[in-house]
Formats: C-alpha cells, sequence, structure tokens
C-alpha cells in the first residue's frame, strides 16, 4: 500500500495494469494447460490410466525417458568441460568458442534433426558405412539421441559460464597452493560453488530434451512402438481421431512443466544466494 | 553440505547412466519383424490387415510376426526410405514415389510389374467433403474456384493425396476449357482459396474436420468416408464431382532391406495377402475399392460411381511424366503456387 502512495500512478493504473497481465496469463497459458488434464480425463480416470499403459505409449515414454537421460549425462559432462575451460584457462579463440555453444538455439530444430540426415542418413557422408555394419542411426534411438544433444547443449554451459566467471580463479588457485590435486580442486571446490546453478542448467536441459519435437521429427521415422518420443506419440494419437488418448500422453508433458517451473522456482533463489553470498 | 553433494550428484549421474541400460530393451518375441511404410490415411487398414497377416502367417508356418508401421505424407515417407529407414515394405500413395526409392537402388526398375494390378490391390478415388447441407453449395470442380469458398488440401510436394487431388482437377479443367493455359489458370485461382497447406492427407483432414477450417476438403474417398464414420452422418456430405482420377496406391517388397535382414518371404506374402479374398474385403470395409470382382460386387453400393481418367491418360502420360511437369522444382505448381 505505501508503495503505491511513493510511485505517484494512481491505484486504477496499477491494478489494471495487473489485471491485463493476469488475464493475458490465464488465457494463454493457464486455461491451455488445465485443458489439457480435462481433455485427458475427459472419459475418466480408467480411459487416462489404459491410455498411458498402451504398449505404444510405453514404448514412447521408455525411449524418451532413454534419449533424455543420455543427453542430460552428455549435456552436464560437456557442459562442465566447457565452462571450466572458458572460466579458468585463458587461450585464443575463447570468444569464438562461446558463441559456439550458443549454436544450437540459433538455429532451428528442423534444421539440426536434417544436419543428422545428411551426415548419418543411407545418402549421407557416414550413412553407406553405418549400415553395411549394421549400424542404425538415424531412424533408431541413437539418432534421435544425437539430435536431442544437439538442441540441448547449451543449457548447462549457459548456467555455468557467467557464474563461473563471476567467481573468478582465486579459490581454486588457493586450493592449489596449498597441494590439492587437479581432482580435488574440481570437487572440493568448483563443483561446490556451482551446484545450484548446475542444477538449474540440468533441470532446464532436462525439460527440454523430453519436450522437443522437431529436431527428432526429422529423424525419428515414425515408427510405432519403436522410434516415437512422447511429442511425436502425441501428435500420431491425435492424427488418428484419439484425442482423449493423445490428452492423456500430452498431459504427462504438461506434469513435467509444472514441476520443472516449481523446481526452478527453488533453485532460482538457491542460485542467486550464491551469487550473493560472493 | 558439500560432501554430501558430491554424492548426491555422483549417486545421480550414475543412476542416469545405468537406468537406460537397465531399462528392459525392447523384447523381440516374434519371429520376423516387418516394418511397412506408409502413406498417411492407411493407418486404420493396416491396423486391421497387421492382425489378419499375424494370425495367417501364425497358421500356414508356425512364426510369429511382428509388423511395425510408419505413416505420413507420401513424398515425406519414401523421402526417409531413401534416407535409410528400414522398410520391408513400402505401401505409397501413388507410383512414382515408390518410382524414386527404385531409382536409388534400393529396388528393381520394374517392382510395378512384380504383382497384379500395376501392384495395386486397391485403389481410391479423389471426392469432396463438405459440411453438412452443404451451405455453400458446391457440386462440381468449378464451385471450388468461387470467391469465398476455403479449399483444403495438402501440399503437393509431400503429399501422394494432394498430387491426385491436383491432378484431378487439372483434369477436368483440360477437359472443360480445353487448352494447358486455362487449365494452369483454373488451378492457379483454387489455389488461392487454399488458407494452409498440411504435410499430409491426415493433416489435412483434422485441419478440416477437427479444427473446423475451410468449406470443402479435397480428399480420398476412404479418407472422405473414414470422416463420416468417426464423427458421424450428421457432420459432413460427400459430394461426388463429375470427373476424376482413378488413384492406385501401390506396394512393393524393398530388395536392398529384405535381401539385408532376411524377410523377403514374410514381406511377400504381406503384399500377397492384400490381393485375397480376405485382404479385399478387409480394404472395402475400410473403403478403399477392392480389385476383386467377386468383392467389389458385394460393396458395390457403397462406392458411387464415378467417371475416372487415370494416370496413363495422354493428358499425364505415367507418374515419372506427371511429376516432371507438375511438381518437380520449376514445375507447374511453382509456377502457379508463386504467383
Amino acid at each position: 500500500m505505501s508503495d503505491n502512495s511513493v510511485r505517484s500512478e494512481p491505484a486504477a493504473v496499477k491494478w489494471t495494469v495487473i489485471a491485463v497481465a493476469a488475464l493475458f496469463i490465464g488465457l494463454f497459458i493457464v486455461m491451455p494447460l488445465i485443458n489439457v488434464f480435462a481433455q485427458a480425463f475427459v472419459k475418466g480416470w480408467q480411459a487416462y490410466a489404459s491410455a498411458l499403459v498402451e504398449p505404444d505409449a510405453l514404448a514412447a515414454i521408455e525411449l524418451t525417458l532413454l534419449v533424455t537421460a543420455i543427453a542430460v549425462v552428455a549435456n552436464t559432462g560437456m557442459g562442465l568441460v566447457m565452462a571450466w575451460a572458458i572460466t579458468k584457462f585463458s587461450f585464443r579463440g575463447k570468444s569464438f568458442l562461446i558463441t559456439l555453444i550458443d549454436l544450437p538455439f540459433s538455429v532451428s530444430p528442423v534444421v539440426a534433426g536434417l544436419v543428422f540426415v545428411l551426415m548419418f542418413g543411407a545418402q549421407g557422408y557416414f550413412g553407406p558405412w553405418l549400415i553395411d555394419n549394421g549400424y542404425k542411426v538415424i531412424f533408431a534411438w541413437p539418432g534421435i539421441a544425437l539430435a536431442t544433444i544437439f538442441v540441448t547443449f547449451p543449457f548447462v554451459a549457459r548456467e555455468l559460464i557467467p557464474l563461473m566467471q563471476e567467481q573468478g580463479t582465486t579459490e581454486e588457485e588457493a586450493a592449489v597452493t596449498l597441494g590439492a590435486s587437479g581432482w580435488r580442486v574440481f570437487s572440493r571446490v568448483t563443483l561446490p560453488n556451482v551446484k545450484w546453478a548446475l542444477l538449474y542448467g540440468v533441470l532446464l536441459c532436462n525439460a527440454r530434451a523430453m519436450g522437443e519435437f522437431g529436431a527428432v521429427s526429422v529423424v525419428s521415422g515414425h515408427v510405432r512402438g519403436e522410434t516415437n518420443t512422447i511429442p511425436l506419440q502425441v501428435e500420431i494419437l491425435y492424427n488418428e481421431y484419439q484425442f482423449q488418448a493423445s490428452f492423456a500422453v500430452a498431459s504427462l508433458l504438461a506434469l513435467l512443466a509444472v514441476v520443472t517451473l516449481f523446481a526452478k522456482t527453488v533453485l532460482e533463489s538457491r542460485v542467486h544466494d550464491r551469487k550473493g553470498g560472493h | 553440505m558439500s560432501i554430501r553433494f558430491k554424492h548426491l550428484a555422483i549417486a545421480g549421474l550414475a543412476a542416469a547412466l545405468v537406468a537406460p541400460l537397465a531399462a528392459p530393451a525392447p523384447v523381440r518375441a516374434a519371429d520376423v519383424t516387418l516394418l511397412n511404410v506408409s502413406y498417411d490415411p492407411t493407418r486404420e487398414l493396416y491396423q486391421k490387415f497387421n492382425k489378419l497377416f499375424a494370425e495367417t502367417y501364425k497358421a500356414e508356418t508356425g512364426k510369429t510376426v511382428e509388423i511395425k508401421t510408419s505413416h505420413g505424407g507420401s513424398g515425406k515417407q519414401a523421402r526417409s526410405v531413401i534416407d535409410g529407414l528400414e522398410a520391408d515394405v513400402v505401401t505409397l500413395a501413388l507410383a512414382y514415389d515408390i518410382d524414386a526409392i527404385a531409382d536409388k537402388g534400393f529396388l528393381a526398375q520394374d517392382w510395378q510389374k512384380r504383382l497384379p494390378e500395376n501392384a495395386s490391390p486397391y485403389t481410391s478415388t479423389i471426392v469432396f467433403l463438405v459440411r453438412k447441407g452443404n451451405p455453400k453449395g458446391i457440386k462440381d470442380w468449378d464451385d471450388l474456384v468461387k470467391p469465398g469458398v476455403q479449399v483444403i488440401t495438402p501440399n503437393p510436394k509431400t503429399s501422394g493425396g494432394a498430387r491426385w487431388n491436383y491432378l484431378a482437377g487439372w483434369a477436368y479443367a483440360l477437359k472443360k476449357y480445353g487448352s494447358e493455359d486455362k487449365a494452369k489458370e483454373y488451378l492457379a485461382s483454387l489455389f488461392k482459396n487454399v488458407p494452409v497447406l498440411d504435410t499430409g492427407a491426415r493433416g489435412s483432414t483434422v485441419t478440416f474436420t477437427e479444427r473446423g477450417v475451410g468449406d470443402v476438403l479435397l480428399a480420398w474417398e476412404n479418407e472422405a468416408f473414414l470422416s463420416k464414420k468417426e464423427f458421424g452422418d450428421d457432420k459432413f456430405d460427400i459430394v461426388v464431382p463429375s470427373l476424376s482420377i482413378l488413384a492406385e496406391p501401390p506396394v512393393a517388397v524393398v530388395d536392398k532391406v529384405v535381401d539385408r535382414k532376411g524377410t523377403r518371404a514374410a514381406a511377400e506374402s504381406y503384399l500377397k495377402l492384400l490381393y485375397s479374398k480376405e485382404g479385399q474385403k478387409l480394404a472395402a470395409e475400410n473403403f478403399y475399392r477392392p480389385r476383386d470382382a467377386e468383392i467389389a460386387k458385394q460393396y458395390e453400393k457403397v462406392f458411387p460411381k464415378v467417371d475416372l481418367v487415370t494416370i496413363d491418360d495422354p493428358a499425364f502420360g505415367g507418374w515419372r511424366k506427371a511429376q516432371k511437369t507438375h511438381f518437380d522444382d520449376g514445375g507447374v505448381f511453382d509456377q502457379i503456387y508463386s504467383n
């Protein structure tokens, strides 16, 4: 209330602006989200549950979990290495490397998928050799994993780099002076300093990996029960007039979004505390 | 705190690494697995047909067979097979898409002669699906170019059904107006009335039926019947134009894939079953016109009589020529659609 008197805007303006913002969020974000669940349960619990344990849906869930696990582990590892290299050492081409990390954000996911088709497809550079030797990459889980890794690559590194830059190298230098080994410095000094930012990056990476549609669609081949991830399965069910089942599977992704949102809120405050403490 | 966090992180990473390995790998219970890469509207047909084949195959050979399927716009599906999607059989919307796969050496050039009836076990045609009561009074191809009529059709570049739609319209205009220039003009104004081009026939059907966009859907006959079945007779009417095209969706075994996988015998009997009485009956029940005279007679009443041109008509000169003239880069479709 006292805020209001300090700023000179009349209360009417303030409440109108808030109402417009709330209305917008309600209309474009909350309502569609609720609608997903409403549609999913339109035929009751039983239909909802049976849509989720249907073999093709289960296969899609399994594939999504597998691909996401691979992408998150790979990108967490690489993100740490990247951030470490960029913030703790100085070398030529550093700013170029930083730009490259952002590349997946600016490339359309469809193009990202096509790149892998051009490399590993039957008409691609490595495709004929792979096929002759019995390896399936495109239109199988490895291709889907590769495309997902590409699209979600920047999340972890992007979170770590600014924080580690801000923290500098003094603590690590102190540890080295005291005789700590490289691994010890990393695990006892660097990692604890960035843990919340790291988790935050992993969270975002995870959410995007599970929800990615475009790039995965290009390399999937859409074989039912084999190369469909959750988002692709949602599209297929929708196109087969199985609207309730489609929304039931979609509700998993919506649920993931809600969980991510809560975890994000918690982590965000931790990240800021950490920054504030230094 | 930091030590606890480290343990937590390591445990988490380890779990993430191990989880996929521990997750049960898809159990290959079946003796033979086939992949059928098909076009958009055949989803319901092959769902039922795959069951029929699994039973027949088990009875004949004692072996179990699992059939996987993939559906999408016919041209896009052909592209996927060319890029390495391991289809044992392809069941696409038109011969050119299988020609394109054959051109890359995946199957013999004469594939269309290896099975009866141009390797097309069922046929279909193009009809109009309109909203109940036909509020815009759409009777024939002429009505599609009237101002204020919204026409829904997929993209001829990626969809097989869309190419049949386009060629049926071309045949009508050519016959009615007598020159190719006039036919071009006709199609140009038709495509001006198209608000959205989906990549496949099913996408367009969903746009028209579920999202309620447009006044008329140019549809496969089977897709039009299916929409009426899914949404009820009180929602849509089918309008049969004065002239349409005989659509022959062909099927073929992909030599290179079945020889590598050792699945030729199963793949060949899969396609043969499509020509059997049971296969033909199933096709008819899913609103594809059967080739078998006896079954066709039984379902005579279902399918309206239409005046049909074929792709081998001199106006088109077969699929290779039609594809080159109309749909390849710089072809007639590009000329009319970019203007």
